[in-house]
């Protein structure tokens, strides 16, 4: 049995996985359109209004600018977390697609490297729909937010591949739910979203920078939105590139593990 | 000319335990090939390893001459699958099942629409063209998967027991289209229970258990050759028993039923009615039934 290491044999078939989702995408696309609009606008007033009236200001930047990023980056996350958990565990289980699929001359890696851009897509899309509400409420600045998207199909790609894993090795749909709890929900709490990582101890800031994906993107998302690079962003982008790279590969060979017998 | 699937020594083991094991066979270009078989006989096995979806532990095994483990894609390029489960996707219409698969088979839109409309058309689902999955009774939905797997134009077929849980109509339509295929040239590999099915349509068939062969051949010869050309049936009586053991006559009890083998059933009968003290002889041809129960056995599996 390969390594879950071994370098997996994508082929450009894979776009045709990517296509099927965008096509289901579209057929539903007002009830797709709507929920990072509203996600949107939720938290800006929940966080903008409510608690910045409270909080003022942090770093010399307006509360509600300060976590604008980190609502993009955010939904970035679940975007592409949540399509690439129950999203694809639906599909590979339920609806026995990839079963259909590779009866076809695609590969489960072709498969599987579709359903992976497909999550960065969806968070691609979040961001995309967000940007503009965020831009009519002034709090990101124009041109450089507009490199929130690339950096969404990235941080889109890191978070799909990290939960490929998830869907690779969960027992059932049920299972699912843990690492959405004991994951997800801390990583968007610890990040420096809400308030700056640095006013947790010492070690509960290397510990959210080693093991969160969400720590790096939402420093990265705020250099861009406010605008201000800071000496760390090639740190953070390797980490994100680096994390990428492994979690897109142990995924696809995971899945090949599970699902080839 | 070699044949379209030829495998040898074919084996699959799943954690140590043999599913198939040093199977032998070939199947021909324009062939409808059986694999028949109680449950977990490895027939499904059998279709995947020869599908490319499931690689296989040891042996060999050719698709077009190519090995599966080299050049899957290549080979599921020609061929077209009816799996025993359907996996028809649920977010598609009946067209837009078939033209997100010939996507698959990078056909061109155009083409792809063509072929969507002849293949509605060829299962009888043009109505149901724009009608979502989950609306389609069971027969519509096996017929909608033969049509998907038609989509590519295969070369060989693969059906993993295309006519389960269909009404007679449906069954019978199956059949039908299946014929006009192999006519077509098409070759056809498929697993059935069902044995009048693989009867008639079988040109070949294999029987297997235990993830072996136990017989191979056409389904006449088989029946010829393992039971006989005809079947006599008496109730199973003490007195029936103890005249056919004094006549020294080979038979099987199964159940209320006395079941003698034969090639001239009308002399036995008239011979069993005068010298047994049975009410009740009757004749019928001998199926492929019979084989399959001899040689798989009538204890129930799993």
């Amino acid at each position: 049995m390969a390594s879950v290491f071994s370098l997996p044999r994508v082929s450009r078939r894979a776009i045709k996985v990517w296509q099927r989702n965008l096509n289901v995408f579209w057929k539903t696309w007002k009830v797709n359109f709507f929920p990072p609009l509203i996600e949107a606008l939720l938290y800006l007033a929940a966080f903008g209004l409510g608690i910045g009236m409270y909080v003022g200001a942090i770093d010399g930047v307006p509360y509600i600018t300060y976590i604008a990023p980190a609502i993009l980056a955010i939904s970035v996350m679940n975007s592409a977390f949540f399509e690439c958990t129950y999203g694809s565990y639906v599909r590979m289980y339920y609806q026995k697609s990839f079963d259909a699929i590779i009866a076809t001359p695609l590969s489960i890696e072709d498969v599987i490297a579709g359903e992976l851009l497909w999550g960065a897509t969806r968070s691609v899309i979040s961001v995309a729909i967000m940007l503009p509400v965020l831009v009519v409420f002034g709090v990101i600045s124009l041109p450089f937010s507009l490199l929130a998207i690339p950096l969404a199909f990235l941080a889109g790609l890191t978070f799909a591949s990290l939960a490929m894993c998830f869907t690779a090795i969960t027992p059932s749909i049920d299972t699912l739910n843990y690492p959405s709890f004991l994951f997800i929900t801390p990583m968007m709490l610890f990040s420096g979203t809400f308030f700056p990582l640095s006013v947790l101890p010492a070690i509960f800031q290397y510990i959210a920078l080693a093991i969160f994906p969400l720590a790096h993107l939402v420093a990265l998302m705020r250099m861009a939105t406010l605008p201000s690079a800071g000496a760390l962003l090639p740190l953070h982008l390797a980490w994100i590139l680096v994390a990428t790279v492994i979690f897109c590969v142990i995924s696809i060979n995971l899945m090949r593990r599970r699902l080839i017998v | 000319m070699p044949g379209i699937i030829e495998a040898d020594n074919l084996t699959k083991t799943y954690s140590g335990a043999a599913a198939v094991s040093h199977i032998r066979f070939c199947v021909k270009k324009g062939e409808i090939f059986g694999f028949l078989g109680p449950n977990g006989a490895g027939k499904t096995t059998t279709m995947r390893m020869i599908a490319c979806v499931s690689p296989r532990t040891s042996g060999t095994l050719r698709v077009f001459g190519m090995d599966p483990d080299d050049n899957p894609a290549e080979i599921k390029q020609r061929i077209g699958v009816v799996p025993q489960e359907s996996n028809l996707d649920p977010d598609f219409t009946c067209a837009g099942n078939l033209l997100t698969y010939a996507r698959y088979f990078d056909l061109p839109a155009a083409e792809a629409k063509k072929r969507t409309d002849n293949l509605l058309a060829f299962v009888a689902l043009t109505e149901k063209r724009d009608v979502s999955i989950d609306k389609l009774s069971g027969g519509m939905k096996r017929r909608l998967i033969l049509a998907r797997a038609l989509i590519n134009n295969p070369d060989l077929l693969i059906l993993d027991e295309p006519t389960i849980g269909l009404d007679p109509q449906a069954r019978h339509l199956i059949w039908e289209r299946l014929r006009l295929l192999q006519v077509q040239g098409h070759t056809i590999v498929l697993t059935t229970h069902y044995l009048d099915e693989a009867a008639r349509l079988c040109d070949r068939l294999a029987i297997m258990d235990n993830g072996t062969f136990l017989v191979e051949g056409k389904p006449a010869d088989l029946v010829r050759d393992q039971i006989g050309s005809e079947i006599v049936e008496m109730d199973n009586t003490p007195d029936v028993i103890a005249c056919l053991t004094e006549m020294g006559i080979p038979y099987e009890t199964i159940g209320d039923q006395v079941q003698v083998a034969t090639g001239a059933s009308r002399e036995l009968a008239k011979t069993l009615l005068d010298r047994c003290k049975t009410s009740r002889v009757s004749t019928r041809p001998a199926t492929l039934e019979d084989v399959f129960l001899k040689l798989t056995g009538r204890n129930l599996r799993e």
